[in-house]
């Protein structure tokens, strides 16, 4: 295993990148998706609130393999054409932003009401109350969910390999398929995955601990 | 329509669904009184609070602050600016420490630069005896700490007056006094307070006027010791002198 490490490494760390990468776009533009997801239910009128109520249904409810699918090999249909990597990254935010928007709903529910009526009582208007006061708490409460995601969204993006997409997945793919050495790269490839994820979960409780605030329960 | 009062509630009705709550209140309040509500749970205390600065916006009545009718204009975050509000479960910014909880108001809401505000801010924790807590968080802080964080954050609006609703009903008894002496204070000080409390020493001691409540009327209104010692209705006398047996005469 350790020569295929070595013999590879240059376009196995190419396809981490690019797990990384989609990862990290996926993620953060999810949350930013999430956020007005949520506040668009919680918030919003009732067309609004409809509307993110059935797309968060929609999403949710239907596989993610279907959703890249649809993006990548459906759109064209329709004159609408993205490179592997772009429809990957694509299908994923809309995926992490429902769910995303999901947890946020909760930790936004579970900051009192009484917070954003004292907010209103200096005069602040309903979304600086939101802004200032419910989100920085609800963002807090959100962290554990949100590492979640960010864990579970490196080991899915390996699902871009089947549009080919080179993330890490197709790279160990292409290689296998070459020397078929199949046990033994993807042995590696899971590796790769094991001891990034690792280091993600440790970076994550250093932050949490970071923006701890005492007192300030974290969900679960 | 002008009026001399800082504030003027004038027949002001309100309802929940079909349950009418308040039943025609009127009161005034003048510029550095103190004026106390009394009433048995559920008869609308919290309600009038509320509707003064339309967290709850009243069904029907009018509500004056000085000139400005509060029930019709259209800039109420700027009536809310010069109405204090303090809450009996504190309504703290859970997030924020207690300096930043006083500073937010007037960072956000009046754009104030950060170390003027800073400076008030530690001006009013000062003010309210808790200088020293400054970077502590809600809930490093004991209820009375808390509810005093809670007034200075009022006071650095520098308010016209300041609405309190039962501040001292979530906290022990050993704490109540130590905002009740900030209060008391406020209201030497000349501050316009209009409070719901059953702290009948206090009311005894500081309010100027006394306010009787019940089923969505005033059934009394008039200075505290008319009130305990000849007041007009039976009602009355039995309400206020239950209170003092189950809360005592305060701490005086
Ligand atoms: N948001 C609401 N929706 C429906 N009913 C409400 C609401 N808020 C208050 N009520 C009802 O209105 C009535 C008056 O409530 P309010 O809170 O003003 O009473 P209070 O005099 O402050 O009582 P307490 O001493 O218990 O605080 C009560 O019967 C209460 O159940
Ligand atoms: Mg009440």
């Amino acid at each position: 295993m350790l020569d295929i490490f070595l013999d590879f490494y240059p376009l196995l760390f190419r396809g981490l990148g690019v797990t990384l990468l989609i990862t990290l776009i996926s993620c953060t533009s999810g949350t930013i998706l999430g956020i007005f997801l949520s506040l668009g239910k919680i918030y919003g009128n009732k067309l609004v609130s409809r509307t993110v109520t059935a797309f968060i249904a929609i999403i949710r409810g239907t596989p993610l393999l279907v959703q890249l699918f649809i993006i990548y090999y459906g759109l064209p249909a329709y004159g609408i054409r993205f490179a592997p990597i772009t429809a990957a990254v694509i299908s994923f935010i809309i995926n992490s932003g429902a769910y995303q928007a999901e947890y946020l709903r909760g930790s936004i529910q579970s900051v009192s009401s009484g917070q954003l009526k004292a907010a209103l009582s200096l005069g602040m208007t309903k979304w600086m109350g939101i802004i200032h006061v419910v989100l920085p708490q609800a963002l807090r409460r959100v962290i554990p969910a949100w590492t979640n995601e960010f864990i579970y969204m490196i080991k899915y993006s390996s699902l871009a390999y089947v549009i080919g997409a080179k993330e890490l997945m197709t790279e160990g793919k292409l290689i296998a398929s070459r020397n078929f050495q199949f046990f033994n790269v993807y042995m590696v490839v899971a590796l790769i995955y094991l001891v990034v994820i690792i280091i993600f979960v440790h970076l994550f409780n250093k932050f949490e601990k970071k923006v701890a605030i005492p007192g300030f329960d974290f969900e679960r | 329509m002008p009026t001399k009062h800082l504030l003027k509630i004038e027949d002001l009705h309100h309802s929940f669904g079909e349950d009418e709550v308040l039943k025609g209140i009127s009161l005034a309040l003048n510029k550095g009184e103190t004026k106390v509500i009394v009433g048995p749970s559920g008869t609308g205390k919290s309600t009038i609070l509320n509707n003064i600065i339309r967290l709850v916006p009243p069904v029907s009545g009018k509500i004056y602050l000085e000139d400005v009718e509060i029930t019709s204009t259209k800039k109420i975050n700027q009536i809310r600016q010069q109405i204090g509000f303090v809450f009996q479960d504190f309504g703290l910014f859970n997030h924020l420490t207690a300096k930043g909880n006083v500073m937010i108001g007037l960072t956000k809401v009046k754009k104030m630069d950060k170390k003027e505000a800073e400076k008030i801010a530690m001006e009013e924790l000062e003010r309210v005896g808790i200088g020293g807590f400054a970077d502590s968080y809600p809930s490093q802080l004991s209820g009375g700490q808390k509810q005093r964080v809670g007034i200075a954050r009022a006071l650095a609006m520098k308010p016209k007056l300041i609405l309190f609703d039962e501040p001292t009903s979530s906290l022990d008894p050993e704490l109540t006094g130590e905002v009740l002496t900030v209060m008391r204070n406020l209201a030497q000080e000349g501050m316009t307070m209009l409070i719901v409390t059953h702290e009948m020493g206090f009311a005894r001691t500081v309010a100027d006027e006394l306010i009787f409540m019940e089923g969505g009327h005033i059934i009394e209104q008039g200075p505290p010791e008319k009130l305990f010692k000849n007041p007009e209705h039976k009602r009355t006398r039995e309400f206020l002198f239950k209170l003092t047996d189950l809360y005592g005469e305060g701490e005086e």
